[in-house]
């Protein structure tokens, strides 16, 4: 985003020097000075940051103002901080049992997300490739598909605790089952659209499946792949919280619920603000993933 | 004489449902090795259809393609296409692009360095040797059709086929790469199937045009040999007699004698 602006200058400053003396030597044109580019680095960073930051700040400002009449059944953001300030400042203590810090909750919590993402990304992927390349397969799954991505994830969580009778692999099923229908679907269709142009020129070639498949179908695909695993893992980490709230033991969503049940609503509202914040981070995590994966790609 | 190419007999018909169109009737056709030969239509005619019949993209209904007496009916790199839309893949470089045929086509006779050496060779032969590293999304149109025609060229094939390669080009590039396929030709005397609409592409570049007549059921009306020696050049033939006559009897076949009814 800066590069253009950069040349524009460089161009303007090289033109005038070029103009009085251009029947002497080739001059090199005059870089723009250190300083001069930080100065507008800086003025770029804070148009972006400067607006958010007010709008929490008032957003603070307002709730501060409802919830600090005495009565009020929400803390107000000063006492938040007040009850959680241990809880801020050492993430990492751990007394046993579930009496931990956060940063356990949340890496139990990630650790879960994990492994039911992967899995579902690795399936996800396999089984959309299926549906997109085989009519018969599409006819077959599609249907069953678009019932099943339906049902709410906490749905599933007594069947699976039913079948794995232990709270860890139940949730990490319910993750996966979450998840793995955006996968699937997006990655069919990015199969499906892969252009008559590439397989055609796969086919002069004569790339054997594999090669078409590693060759041709990942990267012509790979923009739609990642929408998917984009929703996924949105979705993941929506459905965590959740299951973790049911099954119990260490995880973001029990504390959270842990909080509830002995009326810490400051601990409430400090693990929102961690499950938000680690929510964001996961999104952007896979855009960006994405974006160098198909570098390319999209532009055509 | 035995012929290179031989189109033999060809019928195509689509079947969707119970409708059934008749798109190519009775299709003969016979090309000497090294020989440039057009395929020149009217939109719709078929004249694509035909080219991928040739690149065995798409089956016939009935008859068959003899390449050296051989049938082919299935694509491979001896009848290497270049397309209308380049089709250069855009997540590879232009240099990965060429290479994707090379290493395919010589798995087993060129070792890594040789065929590494064959990709920049055909890349030098259209220009391109200095864009190796860019990719699709970054360089001109002309530039990818150059690059189309070096991944075509790269697979040493016995037939090049072309289907509308300078089609979406402006007049100054096209011209350009017309001159660079004239080039190419007469150093490498490749056969060279081109199907086009352009008359005057047909006559500078062909030996043989092959003019085909509106579909459905389009057969070949006329076949034109045309009498230019080469190397041609493209201002000396603006006044030639017999390239402008040559031109007239295309001109005249198209649109007098098949002119398009359903174009207006």
């Amino acid at each position: 985003m800066s590069m253009p602006a950069i040349k524009t200058e460089l161009s303007a400053a090289a033109i005038p020097q070029a103009a009085t003396a251009a029947p002497v030597v080739t001059m090199t044109p005059k870089r723009a000075p250190r300083a001069e580019t930080y100065a507008r680095l800086a003025k770029e960073t804070a148009a972006r940051v400067v607006p958010p930051l007010i709008v929490v700040a008032l957003l603070l400002v307002v709730w501060e103002l409802i919830c600090r009449r005495a009565g009020s059944s929400l803390p107000p953001p000063s006492k938040v901080f007040k009850d959680t300030r241990e809880l801020i400042l050492d993430p990492f203590f751990d007394n046993g049992g579930i009496d931990k810090g956060l940063f356990w909750h949340l890496s139990a919590s990630l650790q879960r997300v994990a492994y039911g993402y992967s899995l579902a990304a690795i399936a996800g992927i396999a089984l959309g490739t299926l549906v997109g390349q085989s009519v018969w397969a599409m006819r077959g799954l599609d249907p069953l598909f678009q019932v099943l991505r339906t049902i709410p994830p906490l749905a599933w969580l007594p069947l699976s605790l039913a079948a794995f009778r232990d709270g860890q692999p139940s949730a990490i099923f319910v993750i996966f089952i979450t998840s793995v229908w955006p996968i699937i679907i997006n990655t069919a269709v990015g199969i499906r659209n892969i252009p008559q142009d590439y397989r055609n020129v796969a086919a002069v070639v004569q790339l054997n499946p594999l090669e078409f498949f590693t060759k041709i179908m990942i990267p012509a695909a790979a923009p739609y792949m990642f929408t998917g695993l984009r929703i996924g893992i949105g979705l993941s980490w929506l459905a965590i919280v959740a299951a973790e709230m049911l099954i119990g033991g260490v995880g973001i969503g029990f504390f959270i619920w842990d909080a509830w049940n002995s009326s810490h609503i400051s601990e409430i509202i400090l693990a929102l603000f961690y499950v938000g914040i680690i929510g964001f981070v996961l999104d952007r995590l896979i855009a960006g993933l994405g974006k160098i994966v198909t570098r390319g790609t999209a532009a055509n | 004489m035995q012929a290179y190419l031989k189109l033999d007999h060809i019928d195509k018909t689509f079947t969707r449902g119970t409708a059934t169109t008749e798109v190519l009737k009775d299709i003969n056709l016979t090309i000497e090795k090294g020989e440039y030969v057009s395929i020149i239509g009217h939109s719709g005619c078929g004249k694509s259809t035909l080219l991928n019949i040739v690149a065995g993209l798409t089956g016939a209904t009935n008859g068959g393609v003899l390449l050296e007496n051989r049938e082919v009916n299935s694509p491979g790199p001896d009848r290497a296409v270049v397309f209308q839309n380049h089709s250069l893949l855009p997540w590879l470089t232009v240099y990965e692009n060429v290479k994707l045929g090379v290493d395919k086509v010589f798995a087993r006779t060129k070792n890594r360095a040789e065929r590494d050496a064959w990709v920049m060779h055909n890349l030098s032969l259209v220009q391109m040797a200095h864009a190796r590293d860019k990719r699709p999304s970054e360089i001109s149109g002309g530039m990818k059709q150059r690059v189309g025609i070096a991944r075509a060229l790269a697979m040493e094939p016995k037939v090049l086929l072309l289907d509308e390669p300078f089609g979406a080009l402006d007049a100054l590039t096209r011209a350009h790469l017309q001159d660079s396929v004239m080039a190419l030709h007469q150093k490498l005397g490749n056969t060279i199937l081109m199907i086009t609409h352009d008359v005057d592409e047909a006559v500078l570049l062909s030996d043989r045009i092959v003019m085909m007549t509106n579909g459905p059921s389009a057969r070949i009306g006329e076949v034109l040999e045309v009498p230019l020696a080469r190397p041609r050049k493209r201002l000396e033939l603006a006044t030639n007699a017999s390239y402008l006559k040559c031109r007239q009897r295309v001109l005249e076949f198209l649109y007098e004698r098949h002119s398009f009814v359903e174009a207006a």
